[in-house]
């Protein structure tokens, strides 16, 4: 017993000590390696490691280190995950985080630390780069908006919905998948009549079921993994079979995959969304057979979460090379060419940043349809090339509407 | 005389430690057993298990980010003479309120009430968008100036938080000796023969939990301006079950034991990762726990005391060898 909490003492005491070699760049990785999203967490690594080893691991002759720390999609562990990156390991570059609400409290953290350079990894939430920006927050990639970029024309106008209501999660991430949803559909003459606001986790969407307006023509469905899957089935089982028009995170091959009664609901489904799991590209399909050859265990594709941990990874790794890995500047130089850096996309587009160190991106708008062996998978039907934050509309106007938020916008 | 030990080396570390020792790992272990020191105070002297520590703490945080500068554009800016008071009288009223309604429970029934008024204040944080600003909360939250420097520095904030570690151990020691606190062990200890002597048992629990709100709501507060934010996420099922593994990993003997408890946490969630393969460092932490339980039932703290004694006893027998 008395070996065992000495043991116990010396693992704890052991912590103290990380032995990392003072040549080496040290990036740091804040991902969700905890709780709900840790699969989805696990895929974002897996972009940044293909990044660094697309470069041989080194940069201008100086191995690169990656010091991964996992965060639990809260702010406060974002921050403290990044901070211990900073004050701890002495990184100066930071890839991540993941979610929404943690990219805004990084983007107020980076503020503090001017000499450490925050590369977002998947976190999507509007105004991490569009409202008061901060010089040291890059985002290569686009916001929750941006994603759904094209669904709205293709809802309205080739699908012919004209009144579609809305049920989403009540956090950042789907203010801003409704508003790139609805600024396209309402420009386009739909309307939305009403929306539904349920808490992450919730589990009994019955009141939400049966308050749906009977007359409207589809349900625009922003829910991420388990409460999608939660709300369709409740809602096919209640007897309804109104179209479904899904978010990015919601028609996603986990929600797919699941072997429910909602599927036949599914089928023809549109959504918005920057990586398509069946593209027939030739740099997607470099992309997805590297990863499936590093990561035999991966998922079948590459997600969403590695698609842009690999995008934060790779323009970190190019600008590195540029600076010859030199950050003794405080990163002035390194940040001064991740602001000009133009790379191509795994899906085929040239990724290049706006003003506020915003991606201007591609985007897809994709379709359930059922493989030949009975699966469900998605595939593109349209891409919507060079979508910018504020979707093609004057920055202005765009930015006088106000912040997103449950009651904006709105289009009755 | 015993607590100089301890204090001397506690006012000199700022001069030998990195700002990343000083701020993650002691100041936050500093804030997090201030709070469950409120937990150990009620398990301790009132004999209640309190889930609802988190959410006194989060009432104080909320109304410090609520009356002061924040960056979400939501509550009324107060001066800082008014709204910290304001924010320990917040805390207080809501621990005198979960009292209340916890006031005839004891065991596991106690557990469930605080519990559900714990989770209930989460989801309420969550949704409401007025007072809270929900899933996002406020940011921006700064601890006042401290001349051209601020208090949030990592030296001012350990030296505060220190200061406040310390008062409230005293309060919690003066409180159990005075007889508002002798009243609320004999609460714990026979409440039938109170009532038997025409002391009522309800204004002694009411006002054990508004105390645990008091130390609970500065905790709170340092935790806000430490974190310079709060949000749902300051007062969800994550931290309840934080404090609680505190309080119990630290020992309820004495109140000092929940920053034994605090210390050890902290090391362990900042350094588990590096440690072992990443899929599985919640894994080594839960394993160090139930090692640290199941060696120590008692807590870390009374482990240390029983291997001090031992020592002694060891040194004292040696010369008649």
């Amino acid at each position: 017993m008395k070996n065992l909490k000495i043991a116990v003492s010396a693992l704890a005491l052991s912590a103290a000590a990380v032995p990392a070699s003072a040549d080496d760049i040290k990036i740091g990785v804040i991902s969700i390696l905890e709780g709900a999203f840790a699969a989805l967490g696990q895929d974002g690594i897996r972009g940044v490691e293909m990044a660094i080893a697309d470069a041989g691991g080194s940069v201008a002759g100086k191995d690169v280190e990656l010091i991964v720390v996992s965060s639990d999609a809260s702010p406060d562990s974002a921050v403290a995950a990044a901070r211990r990156l900073i004050e701890q390991d002495g990184v100066q570059v930071i890839v991540g985080p993941l979610s929404g609400s943690e990219g805004l409290a990084l983007r107020d953290l980076s503020r503090s630390y001017p000499e450490v350079t925050i590369i977002n990894g998947s976190s999507g939430a509007q105004d991490t780069t569009l409202r008061d920006p901060s010089e040291n927050f890059y985002r290569f990639g686009g916001d929750g908006a941006q994603w759904m970029a094209g669904v709205g024309t293709y809802a309205h106008d080739t699908l012919g919905y004209e009144k579609v209501a809305i049920v989403a999660e009540d956090y950042s991430f789907p203010y801003t998948q409704v508003l790139g949803f609805m600024s396209e559909f309402c420009a386009a003459g739909g309307t939305v009549p009403e929306k539904f606001w349920t808490p992450i986790g919730n589990a009994d969407y019955s009141s939400v079921v049966y308050s749906i307006p009977q007359d409207v023509d589809a349900i625009f469905v922003a829910l991420g993994g388990s409460d999608a899957v939660s709300f369709l089935t409740q809602y096919q089982q209640a007897g309804f079979n109104t179209p479904i028009i899904g978010g990015s995170i919601t028609i996603d091959q986990t929600v797919l995959s699941s072997d429910a009664s909602f599927r036949d609901m599914l089928l023809g489904a549109p959504a918005g969304t920057p990586t398509v799991s069946d593209f027939d590209s030739p740099e997607w399909t470099a992309f997805s057979a590297a990863y499936a050859e590093a990561y035999p265990d991966g998922l079948g594709a590459p997600s969403i979460f590695a698609h842009h941990y690999y995008m934060g990874g790779h323009a970190a790794m190019l600008a590195l090379e540029e600076v010859g890995g030199d950050l003794s500047d405080g990163g002035a130089a390194f940040r001064a060419v991740l602001d000009d850096l133009e790379f191509v996309q795994p899906t085929g587009g040239i990724m290049r940043l706006d003003e506020n160190r915003n991606g201007i991106v591609d985007n897809f708008v994709i379709e359930v349809f059922e493989r030949e062996d009975g699966s469900l998978g998605t595939r593109a039907i349209e891409v919507v090339k060079d979508v910018n934050q504020t979707l093609g509309q004057d920055l202005e106007t765009f930015l006088a509407a106000g912040p997103v938020s449950r009651d904006n916008p709105s289009c009755p | 005389m015993r607590y100089l030990i301890v204090l001397i080396p506690a006012l000199l570390l700022p001069f030998v430690l990195t700002d990343f020792w000083l701020a993650q790992v002691l100041t936050r272990s500093l804030i997090l057993g201030i709070i469950a020191l409120s937990l150990s105070f009620l398990a301790t002297y009132l004999g209640v298990v309190s889930f609802a520590q988190a959410s006194l703490a989060g009432v104080a945080g909320y109304a410090i980010a609520y009356f002061g500068p924040n960056t979400v554009g939501i509550g009324v800016p107060l001066p800082f003479i008014v709204k910290l008071p304001l924010a320990l009288l917040l805390a207080m009223i809501a621990g005198a309120l979960i009292g209340f309604v916890a006031r005839r429970s004891r065991g596991i029934y106690a557990i469930m009430i605080t519990l559900a008024i714990g989770v209930a204040f989460f989801y309420f944080t969550r949704q409401n968008y007025v007072l809270f600003n929900g899933f996002t909360g406020f940011s921006g939250v700064l601890p006042p100036a401290l001349g051209d420097r601020s208090w949030g520095d990592p030296r001012p904030l350990y030296y505060l938080s220190l200061g406040v570690a310390i008062i409230c151990v005293a309060m919690v020691q003066g409180f159990v000796r005075s007889p508002l606190g002798l009243a609320v062990q004999a609460v714990r200890d026979a409440p039938g023969r109170l009532l038997a002597l025409g002391i009522p048992t309800t204004f002694p629990i009411i006002a054990a939990f508004a105390f645990s709100g008091l130390i609970a709501g500065s905790g709170g507060i340092l935790n806000a301006w430490f974190q310079e934010r709060v949000s749902s996420f300051s007062v969800g099922f994550g931290p309840i079950i934080d404090i609680l593994i505190i309080s119990v990993i630290g020992g309820l003997r004495h109140p000092t034991g929940a920053f034994v408890g605090a210390i050890v946490y902290v090391i362990l969630d900042i350094f588990a990762i590096d440690l072992i393969d990443r899929d599985r460092f919640n894994l080594l932490i839960g394993i160090v726990l139930l090692a640290i339980v199941v060696a120590a039932p008692n807590g870390l703290q009374q482990l240390a005391i029983d291997w001090v004694g031992a020592l002694r006893k060891r040194a004292a027998k040696t010369p008649a060898n």
